[in-house]
């Protein structure tokens, strides 16, 4: 099994950490992670992204230009990624701020309306873990018990209250994704 | 089972530092590895091993920083990225002059100038030839994961200890900014004062009258002691590239084709030979772990057997030539794949060129 | 008294400090240097520091200064003794550590690591030899060359619209809130040198009780580069050197 992911949206979204939790849980799984952002002037304020390779065996480039799943979060990574996606695979989108919806039809494509998601859970900055519940539950390579002990790895003991917090989002995230086709 | 965690490759230079027993840190920042002194600050080792860190005032003042550390006989290093070695080249020439070791990491960004800070590999022929003026060489190790990052500094301080000599991390903005699961070792204390003047009797420890001054020096002035000088150097270059050639393979048992490629892009070229064996085509990887020593053995034997050699690098091709060199005394044609400014290639795009330079289809 | 009296120990009024090598110095008669070198070797042996001393040598006249006092040396790139100087001094914090610095090599090349070193507030000593010129490449214009002295890259004199103006770079590092002690000195009569090993000693002092940097700045001679006799050049110096750089001391943040 091996998944190759595109994250990407503002900066400000959680996309990194998003990546890292996700890579954290499937480390705690035993599976080998790859994560590699974009870094440099562009996170100023701008677009962020962080490619997430998931594998059970060991992963060489860590660089791919076909995605298995990509999670778009703003209009620009839409218009960046929504044909690097593998035919077949998953395009993941929020589709508050997105003027122009994707067209691929060799693909799996749903809407995590993660804004609201996040307001219900009563913490805007739990955004990315609902966007994350999304893709778990239409992709379930990590399991639920695995992403607590990666929120456990990722956010400082001290902070021990927001891991359930954060689960909760996940949790909201995972029924509120919808396929839209 | 040792603790499993995921950190940039930056990270794990800094994390792996404190748990190494490094006594000093020297840095100044630049982006793609900000992040290694960032992480020291933020875990403070003076309070729990002792080890200096400190933020200097340019590249120039923390390699003359580690300099003086390193003169008294302490594991001391410094990190920068391409333009920060550049300026660093001065004092590395006077440390391999002065047979001082110490560790230098360079995560690489495109050049020339001021460039790009996206991933290159274009200090290869600085860093792995010298850098600064006169004729030494620099132990070179090329990490291609986070893992090897936190190995190599273990690594790199045993090499350069043990020859005396700089030894670099030649890494790149890729290999710095990924986040992969890296193991840590045992912690290895700092050594003592006592280890220190066991190990190091060389160095500027403070003068007992139980011994002759030590003086940490790479001027002579008289051209036949200056030669002679020279000449030592040269016999501990070579019992280095007796001793010290590191490499891996990746399918070459079979190879009809090779591939020769360091760091990120030995990444990408072991998803390259996955393609191309998928399509039939029997090639092979060979990675150099050291650059210097290249194991130039290692592929003139393979150069024999296959038919062909390319070399694959970010950058306008620069290890191209000591391959080309390593493949000299056979007639295997020797190609070059690459792309500059901060540009990754693809496996797909490598598979291309691949098939173009030996005419397959 | 004869010949063996006067070798007995308890009639010796003068000798070669016990620290001072045996190697024959190699700076030109008249020289400031071969001064410094002996009060800094007085100072290191009265205080009884030799196993807990480190110098750092620079590039300039005194590259050699190594060969000449019997402690641990490090020999440093231009103007990067106070690098050297810093890591030692942190690493090492038990021991003394000294840069022994011309003006080319502090003032000129150096600008950046003696700045920072004192803004750090490094506890190291600086002993800082201005004669205006560089002696060891061969008399060229050191950023210290007064306005209107003559070098060999300034050989019409130094003319501020060509040449800039003379750094007074003491009186700069004394603004530093990391410098402890900052003095000019000269040793040109046994007058001053005793002043100057006075101040030496007391930067030493400083330097081991963790308050900030020492800087102990002797203007000297370069009769050679200046061509003049060592007779002439202390005459010059005292008339014109001290115009622009007065002895004394500058700061002492102990002195209330």
């Amino acid at each position: 099994m091996k998944e190759e992911i595109i994250i990407a949206g503002f900066g400000g979204q959680g996309v990194l950490s998003m990546g890292k939790i996700l890579a954290y849980s499937a480390i705690m799984q035993d599976m080998e992670v790859t994560w590699m952002p974009s870094y440099g002037p562009e996170m100023r304020g701008g677009t962020a992204n962080v490619c997430v390779i998931l594998s059970d065996s060991k992963i060489g480039s860590p660089i791919v230009t076909k995605y298995d799943t990509a999670v778009i979060l703003n209009q620009q990574s839409m218009d960046k990624f929504e044909n690097s996606v593998k035919p077949g695979g998953l395009l993941l989108y929020d589709p508050s701020g997105i003027t122009r919806h994707p067209q691929r039809t060799d693909i799996r494509i749903a809407r995590i309306p993660a804004i609201e998601v996040a307001a219900s859970v009563g913490n805007p900055k739990v955004y990315n873990m609902a966007v994350l519940g999304g893709f778990l539950a239409l992709k379930p390579i990590v399991s639920l018990e695995n992403v607590d002990r990666g929120l456990g790895k990722c956010i400082p003991a001290r902070y021990s209250d927001l891991i359930a917090l954060n689960r909760k989002a996940i949790d909201e995230g995972m029924k509120s994704v919808l396929e839209i086709k | 089972m040792a603790e499993k965690i995921l950190m940039k490759g930056n990270e794990a230079i800094a994390i792996s530092a404190i748990r190494n027993g490094v006594d000093g840190y020297f840095g100044y920042p630049i982006t793609p590895q900000s992040e290694v002194m960032e992480t020291l600050m933020k875990e403070k080792p003076w309070e729990s091993t002792g080890m200096v860190v400190l933020q200097a005032e340019s590249e120039t003042s923390s390699i003359n920083m580690v300099y003086g550390g390193a003169s008294c006989g302490k594991k001391v290093m410094t990190s920068s990225s391409s333009p920060g070695i550049s300026l660093m080249c001065e004092g590395i020439s006077y440390i391999a002059g002065a047979e001082l070791p110490c560790l230098i990491v360079d995560v690489m960004r495109g050049g020339p100038g001021l460039g790009t800070i996206q991933p290159s590999q274009s200090d290869y022929t600085q860093v792995v030839k010298g850098g600064g003026h006169g004729d030494y060489r620099n132990i070179v190790l090329a990490p291609a994961s986070a893992q090897d990052m936190y190995d190599f500094v273990d690594l790199g301080f045993e090499l350069a200890f043990k020859y005396r000599n700089p030894a670099v991390i030649l890494a790149d903005g890729i290999i710095g900014q990924m986040m992969e699961k890296v193991e840590l070792h045992p912690v290895k204390p700092r050594r003592t004062d006592e280890e220190i003047l066991q190990t190091a009797p060389w160095a500027t420890t403070g003068k007992p009258s139980s011994r002759e001054r030590n003086i940490i020096t790479s001027l002579s002035l008289d051209s036949d002691v200056q030669e002679k000088f020279n000449q030592k150097l040269k016999e501990k270059y070579d019992l280095i590239c007796r001793n010290e050639v590191r490499y891996s393979e990746f399918q070459t048992e079979d190879a009809e084709y090779l591939i020769v490629a360091f760091g990120c892009a030995s990444r990408i070229c072991e998803a390259v030979v996955e393609e191309l064996r998928a399509e039939g085509i029997k090639a092979g990887l060979l990675r150099p772990i050291t650059l210097f020593p290249f194991p130039e053995n290692e592929i003139a034997t393979l150069a024999h057997r296959v038919r062909s050699i390319m070399s694959i690098e970010l950058n306008l091709g620069q290890m191209v030539e000591d391959v080309r060199l390593a493949a000299a005394g056979t007639s295997c044609p020797v190609g070059f794949y690459g792309r500059q400014g901060g540009n990754i290639f693809t496996p797909e795009e490598i598979v291309a060129e691949f098939k173009k330079f030996n005419n397959l289809k | 008294m004869n010949i063996e009296d006067i070798k007995k120990p308890e009639n010796i009024v003068y000798k070669r400090p016990a620290l001072l090598t045996d190697t024959v110095m190699h700076y030109c008669p008249g020289c400031s240097h071969g001064t410094v070198h002996k009060l800094l070797a007085e100072v290191i042996d009265e205080m009884g520091i030799q196993d807990r001393t480190i110098g750092i040598s620079p590039v300039g006249c005194s590259v050699f200064a190594y060969n000449y006092i019997d402690i641990d040396w490090q020999e440093a790139a231009h103007g990067r003794a106070p690098a050297l100087a810093t890591a030692t001094k942190r690493l090492c914090p038990d021991k003394y550590v000294f840069t022994y610095q011309g003006d080319g090599d502090l003032a000129s090349i150096g600008t950046a690591e003696i700045i920072h070193a004192c803004a750090r507030g490094e506890n190291i000593v600086v002993i800082f030899i201005n004669n205006g010129i560089y002696g060891m490449t061969g008399g060229q214009m050191a950023p210290t060359t007064l306005l209107g002295m003559k070098t060999a890259t300034t050989p019409y004199g130094r003319d501020p619209k060509l040449n800039g103006f003379p750094l007074v770079i003491a009186d700069m590092l004394a603004h530093l809130d990391g410098t402890a002690f900052i003095t000019r000195q000269s040793v040109h009569t046994a007058a001053a040198a005793r002043k100057t090993k006075a101040a030496i000693r007391k930067a030493f002092e400083y330097s081991g009780k963790g308050i900030g940097l020492s800087f102990v700045e002797i203007v000297s001679t370069c009769n050679s580069g200046w061509k003049m006799s060592p007779v002439q050049a202390n005459k010059w110096m005292t008339e014109n050197m001290f115009a622009k750089y007065p002895i004394g001391d500058i700061k002492d943040v102990l002195k209330k």
